[in-house]
């Protein structure tokens, strides 16, 4: 899985121009339609959220309790994935608004916004899929790779994984405090306790408005709104696991190391984000559902594009790819979501061997597609 | 002691206690769902009514929101338009007297050749439109009483503060006591003349107004000389002058008043893109500043200069560095794009400096 795709230099950079020149196109002819959309989109998420709150209030009727928490449910992933993270990314500052800005965004999930800019948008997105570098969650707690060393605490993982996926934000938070680098003195304890106070501060929020405000407002409907909003949070989490997981860590996707940083250029920083990233195919529900995640390969090489501009812009990518020879790993949400968990229960256990074992994967899957 | 809180104390408490319920949001921002003006943190107003001036010049009438401070007649306020996705924000006089019912404001805008949004307002501006307002602002303003004869020299749009001062001045049907008034305003034609009709009706009715129309067309500018003519005492009187920078500059030369007698309100129009790149950097927050070519990213030159640039990736990708520009333009290294409103954010790790600029870090 790490034969590593080499094309001659030249066309690397060739390929990166392309990929600029779409880069280019796009940023060109920004406008009110993408405006309107993030716009209409945030509308639609809090009034579907206000709807599914209202809703949980009259959950002495079952079907109202079921409505209700769905609704919930499609807001929180809504609120975190295809407006949160995006715009987190900068993806819509260009409309410099103040209220839908990178610099003023806060959303509903443990991590604070500064925190996550830092470890996603910056230590993530520039060392993708780099041992070593990039903390994405899965090269350090989860062994998805034959070149992390074996340990016997990995036996555990498809449990820990599976709890992991239950309370992704949480784990995200606390993973993103980088504390292992404590000991070593690579992280100031002082800096590690002020970040964990603005976590505890966010999660205390949390907690009261989905555990104890809304609840206690409910009255005698106190445990089905705290049952249905802990539905909600659970399965926005799992979500965002399964997508998470599934961009970066299914078969095809490349791991690489450090040596491959020196130097690189424009376009081998393109080849690498394309080469680390996997998209997921389906309809338009699912890729606004996924937060546009679902083109993952698309996001990697344009973070800061508008996400409702990725399936415009994939069929390009993809056209692109081919002709310079160039894999493009994509794949059903199912078929991704196996991939991965077979991937977790495999390196649960020592082995295989050497990088070389078999055919690079990349490929397979295209001949296969 | 007994808690008897007041209405304002129990309000700012229920709007605590609601912040838990919406957090991380605030309550306005669902409130906003509903009406847009009710949205805190960031005025607005609703454009109620456009009416034309001119040919090429309207009067918008605006209903501001929640949070909008009264003006004084003469003040500007700065207007934030979302013209194809994206919020331009330029500053307008305001044109009307405050104290209309609903706290309803007027802007009057002229379109510029060239000039995006004073053309976007004019020409594709709806009523139901929302604007951004800024805070009234600026110190063109009379002095409360106030003084007892005046004197106005107005050209082209530079009537409309004056437009604001004349209506607080000569409320309603004027009586026969009051400041008496002089306007010379200069305007090509007399189509041109914006807030013709309600001037000259004014005039016809208010013996405490004298106006006189200047048609540069056929008359050719009006040099400060006319002044002496058409007003004899006009360095005696308080002097309030607004239009282009070259008539401004005639008058404040040819004056021989009273130093404090002479006010003057500039439109001074967006200094073009510089042609060159490069130009002197100032960090206002941290008070450094230093000489960028155009070449080095602003990250670098801040971080050399030694402020404390937050930054990422470096490369344009991750928005860690993002900080405001309070002035000047620069120029994205990626797409050669010259740009920058006052205010806007932007990558100093892919721009460099156009020109001098300011950046609030």
């Amino acid at each position: 899985m790490s034969a590593t795709f080499h094309p001659a230099s030249a066309d690397t950079e060739r390929f990166g121009r392309e990929l600029d020149k779409i880069r280019d196109e796009v940023l060109a002819s920004l406008g009110e339609r993408d405006a309107a959309y993030i716009r209409g989109l945030i509308a639609v998420q809090r009034k579907l959220e206000l709807g599914g709150r209202a809703l949980l209030f009259a959950s002495w009727l079952p079907p109202a309790w079921a409505v209700g928490t769905a609704a919930l449910a499609a807001a929180k992933i809504l609120e975190n994935m295809e407006i949160g993270h995006n715009v987190l990314h900068g993806q819509w500052d260009w409309m410099r608004d103040p209220k839908i800005h990178s610099t003023t965004w806060e959303w509903d999930t443990a991590s604070p916004a500064d925190q996550w800019k830092h470890s996603h948008n910056f230590v993530h997105h520039t060392w993708t899929n780099v041992l070593g570098k990039d903390r994405d969650i899965g090269y350090s707690v989860v062994r998805i790779s034959p070149e992390q060393r074996w340990h016997p605490i990995y036996l555990a993982q498809p449990f820990y994984n599976a709890l992991l996926a239950l309370f992704f934000e949480y784990g995200i938070a606390i993973y993103d405090l980088e504390l292992e680098r404590i000991p070593s003195g690579r992280k100031d304890p002082k800096e590690a306790l002020a970040q964990l106070r603005a976590v505890a501060a966010k999660i205390r929020r949390q907690i009261v408005k989905d555990y104890v405000a809304f609840p206690l407002l409910a009255g005698p409907a106190f445990l089905p709104v705290l049952l249905g909003n802990l539905t909600a949070n659970m399965a926005r989490n799992v979500w965002a696991h399964t997508i998470i997981f599934c961009g970066h860590f299914p078969e095809g996707a490349e791991v690489f190391t450090e040596d491959r940083l020196e130097n690189e250029t424009r376009g081998e920083w393109y080849v690498r984000q394309l080469l680390g990233s996997c998209n997921i195919d389906g309809g338009r529900l699912l890729h606004i559902m996924s937060g546009n995640l679902s083109h993952q390969i698309e996001h990697h090489l344009f973070p800061d594009l508008p996400s409702n501009r990725y399936a415009e812009i994939a069929p390009r990518v993809r056209a692109l790819c081919e002709r310079f020879g160039l894999p493009y790993t994509s794949g059903s949400l199912a078929r991704q979501a196996g991939s991965v968990w077979k991937r977790v229960l495999r390196m649960a256990l020592p082995g295989p061997g050497g990088p070389s074992a078999a055919e690079p994967p990349a490929r397979m899957l295209k001949a296969a597609a | 002691m007994r808690a008897s809180a007041s209405p304002a104390v129990l309000l700012r408490r229920l709007a605590t206690a609601a912040h838990w319920l919406t957090s991380p949001l605030l309550p306005e921002d669902y409130f906003e769902l509903i009406n847009p003006l009710w949205a805190a943190g960031e005025l607005c107003g609703r454009v109620e009514v456009v009416h034309a001036e001119t040919a090429d010049t309207v009067t918008l009438v605006i209903r501001p929101g929640r949070g909008w401070v009264t003006h004084r007649p003469g003040q500007w306020v700065r207007i934030g338009v979302d013209i194809d996705g994206r919020r331009h924000w330029r500053t307008f006089s305001l044109s009307s007297a405050p104290g209309r019912s609903g706290g309803r404001v007027t802007v009057t805008v002229k379109a510029v050749r060239g000039g995006l949004v004073s053309s976007h307002l004019v020409q594709r501006t709806a009523p139901g439109t929302v604007l951004r307002l800024g805070r009234p602002e600026g110190t063109f303003v009379l002095p409360e009483p106030p003084p007892p004869r005046l004197l106005f020299v107005t050209a082209g749009s530079g009537v409309t503060p004056v437009m604001a001062m004349l209506d607080s001045l000569l409320p309603g049907f004027p009586a026969v006591t009051g400041p008496d008034v002089v306007l010379v305003h200069s305007a090509p034609t007399p189509g041109d003349v914006i807030f013709g009709g309600r001037l000259r009706s004014l005039a016809a009715r208010c013996p405490r107004l004298r106006l006189y129309e200047r048609h540069t067309r056929s008359e050719g500018r009006l040099r400060p000389a006319d002044l002496a003519r058409l007003c004899p005492d006009w360095t005696e009187r308080s002097v309030w002058a607004c239009g282009p920078p070259a008539m401004l500059d005639d008058i404040a030369a040819y004056w021989t008043g009273p130093a404090g007698g002479l006010h003057v309100e500039r439109f001074s129009p967006v200094p073009a893109a510089a042609a060159g790149s490069g130009g002197r950097v100032r960090f206002t927050r941290s008070g450094r500043e230093a000489e960028a070519d155009g070449e080095t990213p602003l990250l670098a030159v801040g971080e050399s200069a030694g402020v404390l640039m937050p930054s990422g990736c470096r490369m344009g990708i991750c928005y860690g560095c993002v900080a405001r520009l309070r002035s000047g333009q620069v120029r994205d290294v990626r797409t050669g794009q010259v740009h920058g409103d006052a205010g806007e954010m932007i990558q100093p790790c892919v721009s460099v400096a156009a020109g001098p600029v300011e950046i609030e870090l």
